[in-house]
């Protein structure tokens, strides 16, 4: 069958089931006073319809910022005006100046959920589509199958549709995505320009920007400082900068507002980590309350340290060794590291799926089980367990996983030489891995079971929450290793590489 | 760890397709429900708290029992699941009752009958002999037709939004048609046998296996040129077949025959006090003969031919379920209704009986069977073309002309069933499927017949390409007009009639 007739399929599975998830109870549903954040997403359409622009990011009478203060980069505060437009054109009373606080209805819940399909059909789904066309090395058949995958991800469609999260992630998402392909695929201003969009859209985007702005680095001293290399890079610093004062250019013009914004988008009064989240702070607080111990600003300061050094041997081969390909694994190498300390984004494992679909399918299952305790509160169980399934019996099927876990496969090759070397008996590394999952899975499910079924103690009520970050903590660590493994050794296969050609 | 791979790493497709779709009906589970929901609800009820002689008679709520007894039995049974979920719902009295655990229990039941559905087209896939068009799966007959059967887009909303039980009960004929084509004619016989004791709408199609079976399974040979032998009729297996179909109906008919109620049985289960047509037109002969019957009023209304005040006041589009007398053209009687449905099945069965295809030829007959009832039976559900396009699937992955035929049959079909949903939040769910479903049937049976001539000509490519537009004045046009929506779902259905004269 010809391929753009499967693609619409996939692409059309992809939005039914996005549809459907919908359907469902969204955060904050029926709780008095301050709801959630599908409330936060209306509040802010209230917001930036019926204030001027010099009022959005400030406190005043009219836009208290302790109820849902905006806290996003313009081009959200933009794209909630545009759907305010939309909603004035419906119905008025949704985003009427105060009137409208806590505003549920059955239509308006319809309303907010087209909002979010518009924005992930235009934006996010064509990304994914041409990110999967221009695979490399791949059979149609194999890059469909990576296309279905993906836009089958329990997570974001999770987080998306059912929570309404108060931010459109499939949109930052999608630019970010669309900045990876035109930075693979050479079209390096078009990709610049989607990633400046993406972090002006959510400022967490910022954390890409390391691997991004070396890979392209990398690309200008490739083509030599002194000739192309050159004037790629003053277009791109063009690029950047223009794409950024389009976007701030209402808040430019007092030094004032521009200091106000960065204040809310950057509020260092947080400190490492709120409620329960499966990053390495909260499961290191069961052991050392390091929250309590250390002040705030230092804590901020220390992660961004640790995730710094950590990226920064790969980020400087990156630059002097830029490629696609080293250029993704960086990306994942990022993604594995800030997840261990922040918990962002795992979402771009997707990117590698192909190329290791074991290990991706396995990270990207505990990573959408981390959200277990969220996804409870509002009560989407039925959703996240099928949605779950729908993705692992698609990883399965499109890609024999579980025939990909030799160590070759695994791309675990050199590293195993290298120990042989040492451990002549280290044979058993893949088997080892394949134990690992089947212990991880059957962990996963059981704490499913569990905090479904059961009450916790009295005197632990959050038992089960901070089991499910600990154990969603304990996988990603090992991933960090994982990752961290593949990188370098692949480097150092590079170099051999090199030498001998 | 081996044996998990072969489990599930093999890719079994089958299990693949059927755990997927599986997957999807689950998430459908918070869709609108239509009153039907409260029609098994209350049979649920019926059957749990009352005695047997009381099931026929009960009727403190609207919908009463009107299935054969095996239906309620299964009730029955369900019921006794259903107490362990909700005991509430079990009350003959708690009308509308609905709670979520309810709702759970309900959407499961049918979910989980679906087992049925899916065995029935795994035995069905065994019956096609695949063609070897490519080595590509997505291109082998068997894969279509498993498609095009677990995930037909009709059965998935009708059955699991609306919420109906027709999976099952689609299983149990597609199971009798495949055992007919395995030649195991006594166990294909019995299948519809209890088929027709579940579900009596499937005596559209009993001409058809009564046919059959008579011809080709009691006439044990043929002469060379294909036609009857007489001396061939074989007594035992007459008696047989007698025999089966007398056992199932004394199973089922028996204890209602000694409690002497038989004629109200009949009575629930044929409501001919009904209209001709039901609330929402089915796309029949009769849907164009009201609609001619209404313009001709009108038009003689203006012109002074008729007067106002013999035009009797209820409307036939005012979606209720009641008998009318027609204004202008003569008005129509189930008896009337049934001579029409006699002599549009007539042809088929003559083929059927004077040369015999085998098991192909059985299913043609049958498609034609049921497609005749439902253009001219007395109050025909548009749910009822389900009936014509399932076992058309089978023939469409083996010949280029059923093929063309199928997927017009279909999408029109399908396309007819969008008024059941006509909520806001199943509107982009209808419309996703639709095209799912459409775009995949397409594209495969294009694939599948590409050596041989194109599937449609100009006219037919222009006649599917226009549901578009349609659905688009459907949904977003009338209602903003003066008309109201239900005469535009009733236009839509005058307009898919076309489709049923070309078959």
């Amino acid at each position: 069958m010809e391929k753009w007739y499967l693609m619409t399929i996939v692409v059309l599975i992809g939005l039914t089931v996005r549809w459907t998830v919908s359907l469902n109870s969204y955060s904050g549903a029926g709780k008095p006073p301050m709801f959630g954040d599908y409330e936060a997403q209306r509040h802010w359409q209230e917001i930036t319809f019926n204030l001027p622009v010099k009022q959005w990011y400030f406190n005043s009478s009219d836009n208290n910022l302790q109820y849902w203060g905006l806290d996003y980069p313009p081009l959200t505060a933009y794209h909630s005006l545009l759907c305010a437009y939309v909603a004035k054109f419906i119905n008025p009373d949704w985003i009427a100046l105060h009137t409208s606080r806590g505003y549920e209805s059955q239509a308006h819940k319809l309303f907010m959920r087209t909002t979010v399909l518009i924005a992930d059909l235009l934006i996010y789904i064509p990304a994914v589509v041409l990110y999967c066309c221009c695979l490399k090395d791949i059979s149609t058949k194999k890059k469909i199958a990576n296309a279905l995958c993906i836009l089958l991800y329990p997570g974001l469609i999770l987080i998306d549709y059912g929570h309404f999260q108060n931010i459109y992630n499939s949109v930052s998402l999608g630019f970010a995505l669309w900045g990876v392909l035109g930075v693979s695929c050479d079209w390096d201003l078009l990709g610049s320009l989607a990633f400046c969009l993406a972090i002006n859209y959510k400022q967490m985007e910022l954390y890409h920007s390391l691997p991004f702005f070396c890979f392209l680095l990398g690309k200008c001293f490739k083509k030599g400082l002194k000739g192309k290399g050159f004037v790629l890079l003053v277009k791109l610093a063009c690029t950047v900068v223009a794409s950024f004062v389009l976007c701030w250019l209402p808040f430019f013009t007092e030094r004032e507002q521009t200091l106000q914004v960065l204040r809310r988008l950057f509020p260092v009064d947080r400190g490492l980590f709120e409620d329960k989240v499966a990053n390495i702070w909260c499961s290191f607080n069961v052991f050392l309350k390091i929250r309590d111990i250390l002040p705030r600003h230092i804590q901020l300061i220390m992660s961004f340290c640790f995730t710094f050094l950590s990226l920064l041997p790969a980020c400087i081969k990156l630059t002097l060794q830029p490629s696609s390909k080293g250029f993704r694994l960086t990306l994942l190498k990022l993604y594995s590291v800030i997840l261990f300390f922040f918990l962002y984004h795992f979402r771009p494992v997707c990117l590698v799926l192909s190329e290791i679909p074991f290990m991706s399918t396995w990270f990207l299952l505990v990573s959408t089980f981390s959200l277990l305790p969220l996804l409870l509160k509002d009560e989407l169980l039925m959703p996240s367990v099928v949605t779950t399934m729908a993705f692992f019996i698609a990883c399965v099927t499109s890609f024999s996983i579980f025939e990909k876990t030799s160590e070759e496969e695994l791309q675990l090759k050199s590293f195993s030489i290298s120990v042989r070397k040492y451990l002549p008996c280290f044979t058993f590394l893949s088997r080892m891995i394949q134990y690992l999952f089947l212990i991880s899975v059957i962990t996963m499910v059981l704490l499913t079971l569990m905090t479904v079924t059961l009450d916790p103690p009295q005197k632990l009520p959050d038992l089960f929450s901070v089991l499910v970050c600990f154990v969603s903590c304990l996988n990603f660590l090992f991933f960090l290793v994982y990752f961290n493994i593949i990188i370098m050794w692949d480097s150092k296969s590079g170099r051999n590489q090199k030498k001998i050609s | 760890m081996a044996a998990f791979t072969i489990a599930a790493g093999t890719g079994n497709w089958f299990s693949a397709l059927a755990l997927g779709v599986t997957l999807l009906k689950c998430l459908l589970i918070p869709t609108y429900h239509s009153t039907d929901f409260e029609v098994h609800r209350n049979w649920l009820a019926i059957t749990h708290s009352l005695p047997i002689s009381q099931w026929y008679y009960e009727a403190t709520s609207e919908w009463t029992l009107d299935y054969p007894p095996f239906f309620a039995w299964f009730e029955y049974i369900l019921s006794h699941v259903a107490k362990y979920f909700d005991q509430e719902m079990l009350n003959v009295r708690n009308l509308n009752y609905s709670s979520s655990r309810t709702l759970l229990f309900q959407r499961f039941s049918v979910i989980f009958m679906d087992v049925l559905f899916v065995y029935a087209v795994h035995e069905c896939c065994k019956c096609i002999d695949g063609k070897k068009v490519g080595k590509e799966l997505t291109e082998k007959p068997k894969f279509i037709l498993s498609v095009l059967l677990l995930w037909n887009f009709g059965l998935l909303i009708v059955d699991h939004i609306h919420f109906q039980y027709n999976g099952f009960l689609f299983g149990l004929m597609l199971l009798s048609i495949a055992r007919l084509f395995q030649k195991r004619h006594m166990e294909g016989a019995f299948f519809f046998a209890v088929l027709l004791h579940f579900k009596h709408i499937y005596l559209y199609v009993a001409p058809a296996y009564g046919v059959y079976l008579l011809r080709s399974y009691c006439f044990t040979a043929n002469k060379p040129d294909g036609s009857i032998r007489w001396n061939s009729f074989s007594f035992v297996r007459v008696i047989s077949l007698g025999l089966v179909v007398f056992l199932v109906s004394a199973l089922s008919l028996g204890p209602f025959l000694a409690l002497n109620q038989l004629p109200q049985v009949f009575s629930r289960l044929f409501p001919f006090k009904r209209g001709l047509c039901h609330a929402y037109w089915a796309p029949n002969f009769w849907a164009l003969y009201n609609a001619l019957d209404k313009v001709l009023s009108v038009i003689g209304l203006k012109l002074k031919f008729l007067d106002p005040n013999n035009i009797p006041k209820a409307s036939m589009t005012s979606g209720l379920v009641q008998q009318f007398q027609h204004t202008v053209l003569p008005s129509v009687t189930p008896l009337t209704t049934l001579i029409c449905t006699l002599i549009a099945i007539l042809p088929s069965i003559f083929c059927l009986w004077f040369k015999p295809q085998g098991p192909r030829g059985f299913l043609r007959c049958l498609t034609l069977c049921a497609l005749s009832s439902f253009m001219f039976g007395w109050h025909v559900h548009e749910k009822a073309i389900l009936l014509a396009i399932l076992p058309m699937s089978l023939l469409s992955v083996q010949k280029a002309g059923d093929a063309s035929i199928f997927l017009i049959l279909t999408t029109t079909g399908h396309y007819s069933l969008f008024p059941l949903l006509f909520t806001a939040p199943e509107l982009p769910i209808k419309i996703l499927l639709m095209l799912l479903f459409t775009i995949y049937s397409i594209s495969s049976l294009k694939t599948l017949f590409r050596k041989e001539k194109p599937l449609f000509n100009w006219m037919e490519t222009f006649y599917l390409l226009g549901l578009g537009p349609l659905e688009v004045c459907c949904e977003f046009v009338f209602p903003f007009t003066s008309w109201k929506e239900g005469n535009g779902s009733r236009l839509k259905n005058t307009l898919l009639l076309p489709t049923q004269t070309r078959i």
